[in-house]
């Protein structure tokens, strides 16, 4: 038996592929329901109920989409180029202590409308400095980013952890570690009443399609594509590896930033170092399945989303460790790498 | 300065040294060996807290500690041979698999260990490997107490490093395993099968990381908690370049790095309050990034790690 390369990819094939990996997910993640003794099928539906069962289910499903779309985009942007980062994590919390510094301190007392955008941009470049520096190392070091990326996260998290104890701490918070909060009027609007969604999901959909716009329609988008796809061809072509690397990061850190700005100005105001539930890793999740397409991200967003929002419920109702949601989206992300495998070879004996 | 020169002159340190060095040096030498033949394995964090959760859960049921460890190498296997596929059969990207690995076989662990272990008050305990006495040398003054009364996995981890830093250097089957991480089109032709060495590289060396994370429940602690391993595994990788890939140098790394590690633990109570201790907490992983940018210049770099196999297809 033996691997053979596909002369062309049928176009069906490919946009069933995320598809088909996540129906394998499901029925691996099925076959560990049952051994855990559950019915599988109602296992299932109440994974759906939990997640669109109600107004208040569908609202909690979106907000918890938003921060991954955002995660799923810095992840994408990034693996795109061949610059693996993997400190989404570590950006989005950089990010998050950002806003609630600078919303604390600088901008208070500004209409609301100005604070906002000042406050999202402070936390998207907390992210990109934060990625800038092993980028810089990769550079000059020639050190692998996956593992430096990897360590800042547990860095910017305890630097976090720092601040919130020390001189960021909230001395109304009755001696619990959160954050000073930006003011009111600097949080991003409601979209529902009386639910937890805000306007961020729109900023995060948005983003998508410039992302999508960038890197079909700019020059940067497809050096950024040529310096993935073949680093020393890309080169010899006239490439200026160094500099689109470094926009790649920007853009990557950024947006990982952003995302912990937005869940601070729309969810919580302040900051824990339980802001996260790992939105960072789950983004590498979300990009992959999405195949490093921008709009697939938010597809791929909305289903992590339902996975972990609907087991919270099914595990209320069925005694099932709500872990199950982590193993069948980290399957998911196992069975599409071979599922995108098979649309790029097909087995020969 | 008194404080410092009396953590150093401390048996307690040194002995703490070797048994916070232990899952580093297990988890270092499988990460160690199978980049060697040419395989990155991120997956290391996941399979070690796999290790440690199947390790601790055989013994909870009754099974004997050395059982324990041969469960979590058999853990580790398991995940290796997964990696294995993913990379060596379908030469997918080594990045993306392993970091799937991880993902995977966390959130596996933590899912058995729910459905096995119902949530108490306090998390349930074992009783761990004990502190071996090694006869004549333990009754050293200073040195005994300090080096030779530790639990049998540090003495057995030391000794695989030794162990395996002979089979890569001398022996044919290393010569082999080396062939298959640096050319494997020119192993191929020497009529070795790098596919082979590729997976048996992986397997093994996920069965160190899975005992190296079983350490942590069957000697270190007595129970299971999640998170517990808390970034080992991601130092091991870095460890890995420090040692410029040679086990024996694997060993000196992760001994000074556990030494920093032991002692800022010591001076941190010493300090008691006077410096935030996440700084503390900080140094490992500052550590980590610092040696990986004095190091990966320097180190020798597997030639063909990342690259997948396939034959006449170059």
């Amino acid at each position: 038996m033996r691997f053979e390369r596909r002369e062309h990819r049928p176009t069906a094939l490919v946009i069933a592929t995320p598809l088909i990996a996540v129906a394998a997910a499901l029925g691996i993640a099925g076959i560990l329901i049952a051994l855990a003794g559950a019915p599988v099928l109602e296992a299932y539906w109440k994974i759906l109920v939990g997640a669109f069962g109600s107004k208040l289910s569908i609202t909690e499903t979106l907000t918890r989409a938003t921060p991954l779309i955002l995660t799923g985009l810095a992840a994408a942007v990034a693996f795109r180029a061949r610059l693996w980062n993997i400190g989404g994590e570590g950006q989005f919390y950089l990010g998050a202590i950002a806003t609630a510094a600078v919303g604390a301190h600088l901008t208070a007392g500004l209409p609301g409308f100005v604070q906002m955008p000042i406050l999202m941009a402070s936390g998207a470049v907390a992210g990109m400095i934060l990625l800038l520096l092993p980028l810089w190392l990769r550079l000059r070091f020639s050190v692998d980013e996956v593992v430096t990326t990897l360590l800042l996260n547990f860095v910017a998290i305890l630097f976090v952890s720092m601040l919130i104890d020390t001189v960021l701490k909230d001395p109304m918070a009755f001696g619990w570690p959160q954050s000073e909060a930006v003011e009111r009027a600097a949080r991003l609007p409601k979209l529902v009443d009386r639910s937890r969604l805000h306007i961020g999901l729109l900023v995060a959909v948005a983003f998508a399609f410039i992302v999508h716009f960038i890197q079909s329609r700019t020059t940067f988008g497809m050096r950024s594509r040529a310096a993935g796809l073949n680093p020393k061809g890309a080169v010899f072509a006239g490439v200026p590896l160094g500099r689109t690397l470094v926009l790649v990061a920007m853009l990557s850190g950024g947006l990982a930033g952003l995302a912990g700005s937005i869940e601070v100005l729309g969810v919580k105001g302040y900051v824990t170092t339980d802001l996260s539930p790992g939105y960072g890793y789950s983004g590498i999740v979300v990009a992959m399945l999405a195949n490093l397409h921008p709009i697939g991200v938010v597809l791929a967003a909305l289903f992590t989303a339902v996975m972990f929002v609907g087991a919270d419920g099914m595990s209320r109702s069925l005694g099932i460790p709500t872990y199950i949601a982590d193993v069948t989206v980290a399957l998911s992300l196992i069975s599409m790498l071979v599922a995108v495998f098979f649309t790029q070879y097909r087995v020969r004996r | 300065m008194n404080t410092i020169v009396d953590i150093l002159a401390s048996a307690g340190l040194w002995a703490a040294v070797l048994r916070i060095a232990t899952p580093l040096i297990l988890g270092t030498l499988g990460a160690l060996l199978s980049e060697r033949s040419g395989v990155l394995n991120l997956g290391i964090e996941g399979i070690m807290t796999f290790g440690a959760m199947v390790g601790w859960l055989a013994v909870f049921n009754g099974a004997d500690l050395w059982t324990g460890l041969l469960v979590a190498a058999l853990g580790g296997a398991v995940f290796g041979a997964l990696h294995a596929v993913l990379t060596v059969t379908l030469g997918l990207s080594q990045h993306v698999s392993g970091l799937g690995v991880t993902l995977f076989a966390s959130s596996f662990a933590y899912y058995v260990f729910r459905l096995m272990v119902p949530v108490s008050g306090s998390p349930p305990t074992i009783e761990p490997f004990q502190p071996i006495d090694i006869p004549g040398l333990s009754d050293l003054p200073f040195i005994g107490p300090a080096f030779f009364t530790q639990t049998a996995p540090t003495y057995l981890a030391i000794a695989l490093a030794i162990l395996l830093a002979y089979i890569l250097a001398k022996t044919p089957l290393g010569l082999a395993v080396r062939m298959a991480g640096e050319n494997p089109h020119a192993a191929e032709a020497q009529g070795v099968n790098p596919m082979v060495m590729r997976y048996g590289a992986v397997i093994v060396g996920s069965a160190l990381m899975g005992v190296g994370g079983a350490f942590l429940t069957l000697s270190a602690f007595n129970s299971f908690f999640p998170t517990m391993v808390q970034g080992r595994g991601w130092i091991c990788i870095a460890l890995v370049v420090f040692a410029s890939w040679r086990p024996e140098r694997a060993l000196f790394g992760a001994l000074l790095f556990a030494f920093f590690d032991g002692f800022q633990l010591r001076l941190q109570t010493a300090l008691d309050g006077a410096v935030p201790y996440q700084i503390f907490l900080m140094i490992p992983y500052i550590l980590s990034i610092a040696a990986l940018a004095v190091m990966a210049r320097r180190a020798r770099v597997p030639q063909a790690l990342m690259q997948p196999y396939r034959r006449g297809e170059r």
